[in-house]
């Protein structure tokens, strides 16, 4: 074996020390541009914010793909889940003609929309593929609003950071950053295929989110909030996926 | 109880001219420290992805060919076994416990740590002279003569020569160089061709494969091709000697070519 030189001690002294400044240094410049994800402690924080901050470096304005009316797939898949609760089928029985969607949070005019008020602003579709982490996917055409005109309406302080969304089932919530809540293809979708969205697919109100995976697409949407922390949400994970084991970013 | 210069000249790979210069007795460097630590980081990292990455698959032990697939589309085939997940229908009357969670979290950690080390890897194979060195067949080995030797060999579970102890022969280079830049690569990019954002930045990735779940499916294959290698290069280990190729691969030691005749 070579004994261990004092030259060799020095550099590898030097390049330790230089290692961890990079570190220190990557991390504050990570911080400050937002590459960080909510879930970046524990075992797993190291490989989950290299994806996200590369995933976020890489695709800021990438558009999801989109495909042509004949690769839509037929039947419609609607994925399995539980019976809905009874606020939901008490709204379901009146037509949804009561459905609220609230915005509140970091916001200059909190607000309350009905489905009414949200197809009357100008309305988007997409057809994108909705992929599971379980392995499965489907193509179908979402109709909707854009998530980005509906905070414009409500005005988003310049310091916001995430909007946490809320389905009517309890602890189904999620959050996404702004660069994924101002993307044009992040609709609130109230349509699918030329018709209503149907119930299975998460109707009347769905987020919908195509750069990533079909578990942020969260269902029955009825509140938003804006914020520029997620401390205070839940365990302060940023969502509901985290606090089951799941990653908070689905981009992969 | 051939000597290194008595070896028949056809079946024998000339040993690296360092080692021949040795006493027989010495204990000299087998692999390079560098291709130790990379070595076992990749072992280590591709345990971790083998094992989560089937906790996944048994969420959807289904296949598809094209752009999508679920349970209302005809699979393109599927396996046998019970899933994780009561959508799925596989015959089995239970469900297996859900594992993705953490399998996810830990396969992405696990192809970070793999993929880094794998550029380190091939970054000083390049520049230290290792793949021209000990990688890329040698001039020697570009005869259909070696090459039916060298199969013919691994066919009779011929131990190795001692200089094939020293370096590696044309087989091992072939599917070494195989590994290295086509699977690993494919595996790659087939893993990249399922992400959603990273396909909205270079549509490409997944294009080219014909879609998402053709992905999937060349995902799978890769993977069986790697594991299928990999028992292979056990298999080899063992023939070749457990211990002393062990100890080549830890402490970088390995007895003089003169003493593997007697292991």
């Amino acid at each position: 074996m070579n004994p261990l030189s004092r030259r060799r001690l020095i550099t590898s002294g030097l390049a330790a020390a230089a290692g961890v400044a990079g570190l220190g240094v990557a991390a504050r410049l990570a911080q400050k541009y937002g590459l960080v994800p909510p879930d970046h402690r524990g075992l797993y924080g190291l490989g989950e914010t290299l994806t996200y901050a590369s995933q976020r470096l890489l695709t800021r304005h990438s558009l999801a793909r989109e495909f042509s009316r004949s690769q839509i797939s037929k039947p419609p898949l609607a994925n399995e889940m539980a019976p809905p609760n009874a606020a939901f089928k008490r709204l379901q029985a009146g037509g949804f003609a009561d459905w609220r969607l609230s915005v509140n949070g970091m916001v200059e005019r909190p607000a309350s929309f009905s489905l009414a008020q949200l197809q009357s602003y100008p309305s988007r579709s997409q057809i994108t593929q909705l992929a599971c982490e379980e392995g499965w996917s489907y193509i179908a055409e979402w109709i909707g609003v854009p998530l980005s005109h509906v905070l414009g309406v409500v005005g988003v302080h310049p310091q916001a950071r995430y909007v946490v969304y809320y389905s009517i089932e309890p602890d189904w919530w999620e959050s996404i950053d702004m660069a994924d809540a101002l993307h044009p293809q992040t609709f609130l979708a109230y349509g699918m295929n030329g018709g209503e969205l149907p119930v299975g697919n998460g109707g009347p109100l769905r987020l919908r989110l195509p750069r990533q995976l079909g578990y942020k697409s969260v269902k029955f949407i009825t509140q938003l909030t804006v914020t520029d922390s997620l401390k205070g949400f839940g365990k302060g994970l940023g969502s509901a996926s985290p606090e089951a084991g799941y990653a908070w970013y689905a981009g992969i | 109880m051939a000597s290194l210069e008595s070896m028949p000249e056809p079946l024998g790979v000339s040993p690296p001219s360092s080692a021949a210069s040795l006493p027989a007795t010495a204990a000299t460097s087998r692999h390079s420290a560098l291709v130790r630590v990379t070595h076992w980081i990749s072992t280590l990292c591709f345990f971790a992805l083998l094992v989560s990455g089937v906790e996944i698959l048994i969420s959807h032990p289904r296949f598809y060919w094209g752009e999508t697939g679920n349970v209302l589309t005809t699979p393109l085939f599927k396996l046998p076994i019970p899933a994780s997940r009561n959508l799925v229908p596989t015959g089995y009357g239970y469900v297996l416990p859900d594992q993705n969670g953490w399998s996810r979290y830990l396969h992405f950690q696990a192809a970070w740590l793999v993929v880094l080390t794998g550029l380190l890897y091939i970054l000083s194979a390049f520049f230290s002279g290792h793949l021209r060195k000990n990688l890329l067949p040698r001039k020697a080995h570009l005869s259909w003569r070696v090459f039916a030797a060298a199969i013919a060999d691994h066919l009779r579970f011929k131990r190795p020569s001692a200089a094939e102890a020293w370096s590696y022969n044309v087989l091992q280079r072939l599917a070494y160089l195989f590994v290295i830049f086509v699977l690993f690569p494919l595996i790659i990019w087939t893993g990249l061709a399922m992400s959603p954002a990273f396909v909205s930045a270079v549509p490409a990735t997944v294009t080219l494969l014909g879609g998402q779940q053709s992905a999937r499916t060349i995902h799978f294959f890769v993977t069986i091709a790697l594991v299928l290698f990999l028992l292979v290069h056990i298999v080899m280990i063992f023939l070749a000697g457990f211990a002393s190729r062990m100890r080549a691969m830890i402490t970088g030691r390995a007895a003089a070519p003169a003493d593997l005749e007697h292991p």
